[in-house]
């Protein structure tokens, strides 16, 4: 069926798949017409795309150095670009934003913002020169261009930090979703969840990686379209929602005033009665709720944050030129932006869904006992994720007294909107797509760094390939467990990890990263300083902000790299002028990195 | 000047323009976020809705786009563009 190079065969490969995918909905379809129970089609969904990944990165496994870190450097722009959407959107966009923007309107959607804005620093600052230099991983860059093992293993240290915060994250959404759909307890989900995305990465390193984030990519977005256009169409809101929704919009405003949003408080005692972390609406959904500075700071630290993360920057690495590297961040940002712009319209259609009482499914001042009826509200009250009282008691159910947890939004829409079950089983299936996509680029990028960075650079430069690949994996393997026991311990929720992640990576990376090129005069000592007293300084706020400490400027918990990076810049370029100036072949490297053409600084082998 | 210089000089002002653009529409605009809720944007929708959720994100995407071809043709200029197709 296939003749020729893999590479020139994509379109076709991934075209078969995405008709075997459809088709496979179509199966499930007929099914469920024939009385296959929801338990059945939700565990056939979640196996078999995941069995999927796993002839993939079976089919993809490798012995050389180059394909395992780099997948060869052979990835086309637009494949790559899907790739990065994959890796780049996890279970917070996936799952958990659409819930953020049902709960909070408009202020939360500052991290749309952020989340997309970031690409445009990738592209211009820093992935065009990353990939000229030839590296394998953000802190061989580090490494090579400032000198010295030390500013490698702060890099190293930095990437760890943010990375691994990531990643328990992306674990505790795959462990969720597969403890839903498989209904097994969240404690051994997580491992499931964890094998699954080993996996993926284990034998085929960076090339098995790309080759499963553009599969999970085509789930991806079908997961998330197929339900907006068909709730739109369903309700009759518009068969294009991004364009026609503005009536919902205003229609929402309209409801939320009439139920009383805003003057009925529950008191603190019917509160305590609502599962931990349920929300209710408390707030308008557009109202422009948040001060400028507060949107701007919190879409200005996931800009920044976007440009450092270290698992995004490497999918750059794997394309063929420059060129192509610059490319293939718009067509990135072109697949996230699919994805993201839908965000809102879902927000706005589960919650129209739910509380206006001219729809059929609407339930707000329907009667308690009614809506304690409904199957849907059983399914997912028992999973943690939904939960009504009458705290008024006069038997009807009112804005107020309903509560639902962030990710029920995405994933219990179709069924509340009363679309087939099948679309449900397809949701979580793209869940599992997100976040297992994110969580192995993450795992990746550590382990990437500690076997070629600390390993190879630092402690055994003579090792051979053979060996480098044996230690890569064993970290990888090593990694995911402890990702995994973290996230059966469920410290904190999937959104808040995924914030910090950012805030970290800019604290310590951001300017040492962009200085890198666009700074000649940037030296080892600057490097150093500002990696380590960005870092200390953007955890210390972190700390005392969570211990009780004001905090200033307005800046809280959720944007604490905005003063690390602060911190960063200013030390750095202090050490960097009472410094000396770098030697002059650091010089002349960066001359050479600035200029598309000609060999890439690092070869290769390396 | 050198060629590469000049090279360097050009991709700097390219690099500014950029950061100018993306400045105005992921910070610049939301400066007036309350202002612009009350003024209608595209398809209805309230303006600074509009731009959270398609406006800005849609013009960064063309941004980029644009920065790569003018890139592109900065690194012809001075024959520093990559032999090969991507």
């Amino acid at each position: 069926m296939i003749k020729g190079n893999f590479i020139d065969n994509l379109p076709r490969v991934y075209g078969i798949y995405t008709g075997g995918f459809l088709a496979f909905i179509i199966i499930m379809a007929i099914g469920e017409q024939m009385g296959m129970t929801s338990k059945a089609i939700g565990i056939c969904f979640v196996a078999f795309t995941v069995a999927i990944y796993a002839i993939i990165g079976y089919l993809s496994r490798t012995a050389q150095a180059d394909a395992y870190y780099v997948a060869g450097r052979q990835v086309p722009t637009v494949f790559n670009g899907m790739a990065t959407a994959a890796d780049w959107m996890s279970g917070a966009s996936f799952v958990a934003m659409a819930g953020g923007i049902y709960f909070k309107g408009y202020g939360y959607m500052a991290l749309l913002v952020g989340w997309t804005g970031g690409y445009v620093l990738v592209a211009s600052l820093l992935a065009p020169y990353l990939r000229k230099f030839g590296c394998y991983t953000v802190p061989d860059f580090i490494g090579t261009r400032y000198g010295g093992n030390l500013a490698r293993l702060l890099a190293v240290i930095v990437l760890t930090v943010a990375s691994f915060t990531y990643v328990t994250a992306q674990i505790n959404a795959t462990g969720t979703i597969a403890s839903v759909a498989l209904d097994i307890p969240f404690q051994y989900a997580v491992y499931v969840g964890l094998v699954s995305i080993l996996l993926c990465s284990m034998l085929g390193g960076m090339r098995g990686v790309t080759w499963t984030q553009v599969a999970q990519y085509i789930v991806l977005i079908i997961a998330y379209l197929l339900p907006v256009f068909w709730i739109s169409n369903k309700m009759g809101a518009g068969f294009f929602p991004h364009f026609m929704l503005a009536d919902e919009v205003a229609r929402i405003a309209d409801l939320e005033s009439q139920f009383g949003l805003g003057t009925v408080k529950n008191s603190a005692a019917d509160l305590a009665t609502v599962p931990k972390g349920l929300a209710g609406i408390t707030k308008a959904h557009s109202a422009v709720n948040a001060t400028p500075w507060a949107f701007i700071s919190l879409a200005l630290a996931m800009m920044m944050g976007t440009a450092s993360l270290p698992h995004v920057m490497m999918r750059y690495f794997t394309t063929p030129s420059v060129k192509a590297a610059r490319k293939s961040v718009g067509w990135s940002l072109f697949f996230i932006f699919l994805l993201y712009s839908s965000a809102p319209m879902l927000a706005t259609l589960s919650k129209l869904s739910l509380i206006d009482p001219n729809l059929a499914t609407g339930i707000i001042g329907k009667s308690i006992s009614e809506v304690q009826s409904i199957d849907w509200y059983q399914n997912w009250n028992q999973a943690n994720l939904m939960f009504v009282s009458d705290f008024n008691g006069n038997g009807t159910l009112e804005l107020n007294e309903f509560f639902m947890g962030g990710k029920a939004v995405v994933l219990a829409t179709p069924e509340i909107a009363g679309l087939p079950y099948v679309i449900s089983g397809l949701v979580a299936a793209g869940g599992m797509a997100a976040a297992m996509s994110t969580a192995d680029g993450l795992i990746l990028a550590i382990a990437n760094a500690l076997s070629h960075d600390l390993y190879y650079k630092i402690i055994d430069p003579k090792a051979e390939t053979a060996k480098r690949l044996v230690v890569a994996r064993v970290l990888l393997v090593v990694i995911g467990f402890a990702g995994a026991t973290i996230a059966a311990m469920e410290i904190q929720g999937i959104l808040g990890s995924v914030i910090w992640a950012f805030d970290f990576a800019m604290s310590g990376l951001f300017f040492p990263l962009v200085l890198g090129v666009w700074w000649k005069r940037a030296n080892r000592e600057g490097a150093i300083a500002g990696m380590a007293l960005g870092l200390i300084s953007g955890t210390a706020y972190l700390i005392w902000v969570r211990n009780g400490g004001s905090g200033f400027l307005g800046i809280t918990q959720l944007t604490f790299g905005i003063f690390g990076s602060a911190v960063s810049l200013v030390s750095m370029v202090v050490v960097s002028l009472i410094t000396s100036e770098p030697d002059a072949a650091t010089q002349k490297m960066v001359d050479e990195v600035r200029v598309p053409s000609g060999k890439s600084i690092l070869g290769k082998q390396h | 000047m050198s060629k590469q210089a000049q090279h360097w000089e050009k991709t700097r002002g390219l690099l500014m323009v950029t950061l100018a653009i993306w400045f105005v529409f992921s910070i610049g605009i939301f400066l007036f976020g309350a202002e612009m809720e009350s003024v209608g944007g595209p398809f209805g929708y309230p303006l600074t809705y509009w731009f959270t959720c398609q406006g800005s994100l849609g013009i960064f995407v063309i941004l980029i786009f644009w920065f790569a071809n003018r890139q592109e043709k900065i690194d012809e200029e001075f024959g520093f563009s990559e032999k090969g197709d991507d």
